[in-house]
């Protein structure tokens, strides 16, 4: 089905939903301004199938869908550092300082490697929302940081089956320990010992990846730009 | 999961396993609806298992890749274990609980690896006989004193552990088109990172000049023959492009940003020196 063919009225007249039908692989709208009425919108498509809607962001296809996925989340790690130094909490250790400052180079690094790999078929810019976290605050900000680390180690793993290139998949591989060095890095400043706990490691010891859907709705409450997570559904 | 859209896009990228597609695509089914009854402790017995439906023949390289790393695991784990038998060596409380949590993962490693091995057809490598002094079998090498002297046992911590993430990384790219055990081996290579970073962290709060990340090749540790572990590590260029360049970063930061591969020649050759016989 080839999507392009419906008018935008008949995608309206399925209330908000992109067309009906079920076909081979599954297609994710995702909307996260208004996390509330927002939802997770499985519809039928085909791979090569573009839809354009206007307003959001689209992952594209293949190897890009994975690049774009996962500089949609470097993005988000990258702003939320930025402000994390730019408006330091309450008590903050000159330790802590240097090391969130580390973090913080880190993701602006992975997020203009991914916006390089990506040249033209790269999304554009997101608009983060992080009005729910009080930067003024240690344990707003470290359990935010906790958040963001942990779901990136879990969207790298999860992720990495879709990959078809293995030089694509070795610098995912590069990028991962960095993102679980700093989740345990987060984990431990929050409480000593719990870098690596149950919450995120089940019982054969391995750690506990997550789907593109569930990531991008963890993701969700923090990201005003709406995603289309193309073929990552 | 959706293993049957995987399987569409398996088919799609992987046009030349059309030969064994029938059986692949059966196993997946098995898999995903063996996934719905299964304990978690049965994951990798259904992991093996599925490959080996999947791929009959062609499973002794991943069989090779999963005893490469059964072997690292076993390395850490008994070394933990002994650690920890080492009356006065690990401080009580927060550092024994969390050398506790590192060996308990190792030991959870060593048996999924051996239950996915021989589901997978394989035959797991019987377990070395480890020399934790580095002196491949001498007793007497350069961490001899490993299990009296704390600092040097948290150094060689590191080291196995940082192996551990670099070992990982390397085979990665050898299970790009077998996605079951790609994605339980990432599973394995994050756990070692958080690991490693713990342990680096607990080697700071000792006074060690590191960080939770490795920043260029240097190890912090003043020996030279952990130096290969870290070798490497100073590479800023990705996909061919020097990452410094994008945004006017510093070498440090890139370096500490990309965690770099091994080979299986170079784990060795680090592993090696821990192997009696």
């Amino acid at each position: 089905m080839n999507i392009l063919k419906n008018t935008p009225s008949s995608l309206e007249s399925n209330s908000g939903l992109l067309v009906k039908g079920v076909h081979r692989r599954s297609f994710l709208k995702w909307a996260g301004g208004t996390a509330a009425a927002t939802s997770l919108i499985l519809t039928g498509c085909k791979e090569d199938d573009p839809v354009i809607v206007a307003g959001e962001v689209n992952f594209g296809t293949g190897d890009n869908a994975v690049l774009n996925y996962a500089y949609a989340l470097e993005q988000l790690e990258a702003a939320f550092y930025q402000r994390v130094i730019e408006s330091q909490f309450s008590g903050i250790t000159a330790d802590e300082r240097s090391l969130l400052t580390d973090i913080r180079d880190h993701e602006m690094a992975h997020r203009e490697f991914f916006k390089a790999a990506l040249g033209a078929n790269a999304i554009g810019g997101l608009e983060v929302d992080f009005s729910s976290i009080d930067f003024s605050k240690r344990e707003s900000v470290l359990n935010a940081a906790k958040t963001f680390e942990d779901l990136g180690v879990a969207a790298y793993n999860g992720a990495g089956r879709f990959l078809t290139s293995p030089d694509l998949l070795a610098i995912a591989g590069k990028i991962v320990s960095v993102e679980a060095r700093h989740a345990a890095y987060i984990r431990d400043l929050i409480s000593n010992g719990t870098f690596a706990d149950s919450t995120v490691i089940d019982s054969n010891g391995l750690e506990m990846s997550k789907e593109p859907s569930a990531v991008l709705t963890a993701a969700a409450p923090f990201i005003k730009t709406k995603i289309n997570a193309g073929t990552l559904a | 999961m959706d293993f049957l859209k995987i399987l569409n896009m398996i088919e799609e990228r992987d046009p030349e396993m059309s030969d064994r597609l029938n059986s692949r695509r059966k196993a997946l089914r098995d898999f995903a609806d063996l996934g719905k009854k299964l304990t978690m402790a049965a994951v990798p017995l259904a992991v093996g298992s599925m490959f080996q439906k999947a791929y009959g023949q062609s499973t002794t390289n991943v069989v090779d890749v999963l005893n490469y790393a059964l072997t690292l695991e076993y390395l850490e784990y008994r070394f933990y274990e002994k650690a920890l038998a080492s009356a006065g060596l690990i401080p009580a409380g927060a550092p024994t609980a969390a050398i506790t949590t590192i060996m308990n993962h190792e030991k959870a490693h060593v048996d999924f690896l051996k239950t996915a091995i021989t589901g997978a057809g394989g035959t797991p490598v019987v377990e070395p006989t480890f020399d934790f002094s580095g002196g491949q079998g001498s007793g007497t090498g350069p961490f001899a004193t490993a299990f009296t002297n704390y600092q040097l046992f948290l150094a060689v911590a590191q080291s196995l552990e940082d192996t551990g993430v670099r070992a990982y990384k390397g085979q990665a790219p050898n299970l790009v088109q077998q996605n079951a055990v790609l994605t339980a081996a990432l599973n394995i290579h994050s756990v070692e990172a958080r690991h490693a970073a713990h342990i680096r962290m607990m080697r700071k709060a000792n006074g060690a000049s590191v960080k939770p990340w490795i920043t260029g090749n240097d190890s912090g540790i003043d020996n030279v023959v952990v130096q290969p572990i870290y070798n490497g590590e100073e590479n800023t260029t990705q996909a061919g492009v020097d990452v410094k360049t994008l945004g006017g970063f510093s070498a440090n930061a890139v370096t500490e940003a990309f965690d770099e591969p091994l080979t299986k020649e170079q784990v060795l050759a680090v592993a090696t020196l821990f192997i009696a016989s």
